[in-house]
């Protein structure tokens, strides 16, 4: 079956005790699009991510990755059908090496008997040096996640995105907090990664998303104020009266 | 670089040194009351040991593994029971056949459940597998449901008090607060004599050392790593794609056999087995092993064993009431000054001085085959 989009969110709702973080939204993401989310602070963009990833569980509504229905799914299964997901502020496992990291995210042996039995050969090795290398960590392989810089934690968790080699890819604010170096690295970045895959990030850089954007979501209070191309989302009236308006 | 070798040069010399403790110094030292004594405070460390990869490495908590460590002693003493129960050795009893508990409290059949036990190989696997089941259905409970923490501490620990108030109240069927006493042979093999109690120090030395391989495994494989990234990020592990449940069930069935087989030795060792070693104090003593070796450590775990049990035991001899207060404060002093207990003292204090006066001695080999691979 071809179906034109990898991802169909249909009246996508939550609510916390009543408060609706998200309310009936609905977008459609083509295959190899970029999609970006914005919207001003608790507009929701962040739960959005969660619903699709399993963290949150939806009050209603639906989401449909490649023809499976993700809202009955456990975080894990949706992991396996091809979603990976970037955290806001860097999620890595700090007790960890660098490598180790990367070798836990390797889609191989996840199961108990899997683990137990996975082996490091040459091939997983081969991919976590690979993976490093892009990320710029090639010579951090060995040191403690703790001890690296906000900026290379954000790199890591890219990393160990990327081994998993996921088909729709959610980055939460990848540059926020980053030193002015460290965010033309990380545009470099993910321009190399999200080529060939399907994307939706969240950013507040609007040079970076106009760089990058095929489409834009701008969400305000739970639910799309406006949607299409970077240029025409500038120019319309509703978003520039909540960016601007007060 | 990035070595997965299943023993570091420092881990090997652990092993050998706790080998060399175990199966030279001790026996050399020890009379054999002295040395039955210690083989007790080593079935502890089954324990403490699987303690160490459910807390120390996967951060689950249990206050119940004294059930675990009773269902294996209890799975061995009703074996050893029934052995001792021949109709010639009961005959003074209304039924003949039967343990005496039974007579004494009106039954006149073995409940169907203890036929089983008549077999050593069914017995020996039901061990490890009684304590196994009862962990996996409380882990598929409570880990597919995300409970955690403190929660399921405090399930755990409850688990634990209803487990000895069952087995205090069908004594018909258990032996009730005794428990199961008067065990004499083994196929015949008298368990009670001093030979007998040397042989089984050194089998439950063997069977702890196999333990302690099958934990060096586990926390050398990919799922050991896992553990860790457990504990410290949960959720994230959930969107690296492993589903956390199985892998918390799997940890604390592993905790479990451990446990099980522990608590089959002292069974053997002692020579009974009885409610007083299933419930919450035990269970919360256990933890105490664990901590007071560190928790990190399943070496630490087996020391944390010995040591406390040990000063336990000569405390409790001339102050008995002061024990328990003695208890209470050695695990806040560890917790608050030693976290990481005694294994962090040791690689953080000891280790470090001792490797500096080596390599003063020997310059020239100060440069050891392994450090250039690390
Ligand atoms: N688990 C939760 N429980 C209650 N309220 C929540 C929860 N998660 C998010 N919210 C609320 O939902 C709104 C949207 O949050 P979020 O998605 O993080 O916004 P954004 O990422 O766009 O800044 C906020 O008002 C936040 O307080
Ligand atoms: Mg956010």
């Amino acid at each position: 079956m071809n179906e034109r989009f990898i991802l169909k969110v249909e009246d996508l709702t939550v609510s916390f005790d009543g408060f609706k973080a998200v309310d009936h939204l609905s977008f459609y993401v083509e295959p190899n699009e970029c999609r970006v989310i914005i919207g001003p602070n608790g507009a929701g963009k962040t739960t959005v991510l969660d619903l699709i990833c399993g963290r949150t569980k939806a009050t209603e509504g639906s989401v449909v990755f490649k023809n499976k229905e993700l809202l009955s799914m456990r975080e894990d299964q949706i992991v396996h059908a091809g979603v990976g997901r970037k955290f806001q502020t860097p999620s890595v496992y700090e007790d960890l090496t660098v490598f180790e990291n990367l070798e836990l995210s390797y889609p191989k042996g996840h199961g108990v008997f899997g683990a137990l039995a996975f082996k490091r050969d040459e091939k997983v090795r081969a991919r976590i040096k690979d993976i490093a290398e892009t990320i710029f960590l090639a010579d951090q392989l060995d040191e403690k996640a703790a001890f690296l810089s906000h900026g290379q934690k954000q790199w890591l968790e890219i990393g160990m995105l990327l081994i998993q080699d996921p088909q729709l890819l959610m980055l939460d604010e990848p540059v926020a907090g980053m030193s002015v170096a460290e965010r033309k690295k990380t545009a470099e970045l993910l321009n190399r990664i999200i080529q060939d895959r399907s994307v939706i990030v969240i950013e507040h850089d609007m040079g970076f998303v106009a760089d990058i954007a095929t489409r834009v979501t701008v969400l305000h209070q739970g639910k799309t104020l406006s949607e299409g191309t970077m240029e025409r989302v500038q120019n319309d009236p509703k978003v520039v009266e909540v960016y601007l308006g007060h | 670089m990035q070595s997965s070798a299943f023993m570091s040069r420092k881990e090997i010399i652990g092993f050998a040194i706790l080998a060399a403790l175990i199966f030279l110094v001790l026996p050399a030292v020890l009379d054999n009351f002295r040395l039955n004594l210690f083989g007790k405070y080593l079935t502890y460390a089954f324990v403490a040991v699987g303690l160490a990869l459910c807390w120390g490495a996967g951060g689950i908590l249990s206050l119940g593994q004294g059930v675990f460590f009773g269902l294996g002693g209890y799975c061995m003493a009703m074996f050893l029971k029934l052995e001792a129960s021949t109709p010639e050795n009961t005959a003074i009893q209304s039924t003949p056949g039967i343990p005496d508990f039974m007579d004494w409290n009106q039954l006149t059949e073995l409940p169907w459940w203890w036929e089983p036990f008549y077999s050593l190989p069914l017995a020996l696997l039901a061990v490890v597998a009684v304590p196994v089941m009862f962990a996996f259905v409380i882990g598929v409970a409570m880990f597919t449901r995300r409970v955690g923490g403190v929660y399921f501490a405090i399930i755990t620990q409850a688990f634990a008090a209803i487990m000895t108030i069952l087995i205090i109240g069908q004594q018909g069927y258990t032996g009730g607060v005794n428990g199961i006493t008067d065990l004499r042979t083994l196929m015949g093999w008298d368990i009670r004599t001093d030979e007998a109690k040397t042989i089984l120090y050194f089998v439950n030395g063997a069977l702890l050392f196999a333990v302690l391989l099958i934990a060096q495994y586990v926390r050398k494989s990919k799922l050991g790593r896992l553990l860790i990234a457990m504990r410290d990020q949960e959720d994230r592990v959930r969107f690296s794609g492993y589903n956390v449940a199985n892998f918390k069930i799997f940890i604390f069935c592993l905790g479990a056999a451990f446990a099980g087989i522990g608590g089959a030795m002292f069974t053997l060792q002692v020579g009974f087995m009885s409610p007083t070693l299933v419930g919450i104090v035990p269970s919360i003593e256990m933890v105490i092993f664990c901590a007071v070796g560190g928790r990190l450590s399943i070496l630490g775990a087996v020391y944390g064993a010995l040591l406390v049990n040990w000063a336990k035991t000569s405390l409790s001899e001339s102050f008995p009431e002061l024990w328990l207060l003695g208890l209470g404060g050695l695990f806040i002093a560890v917790v608050m000054f030693f976290p990481n207990g005694l294994a962090g003292v040791w690689s953080e204090k000891i280790e470090p001085r001792l490797l500096a006066l080596f390599s003063k001695k020997k310059p020239d080999t100060s440069a050891p085959d392994g450090a250039p691979a690390e």
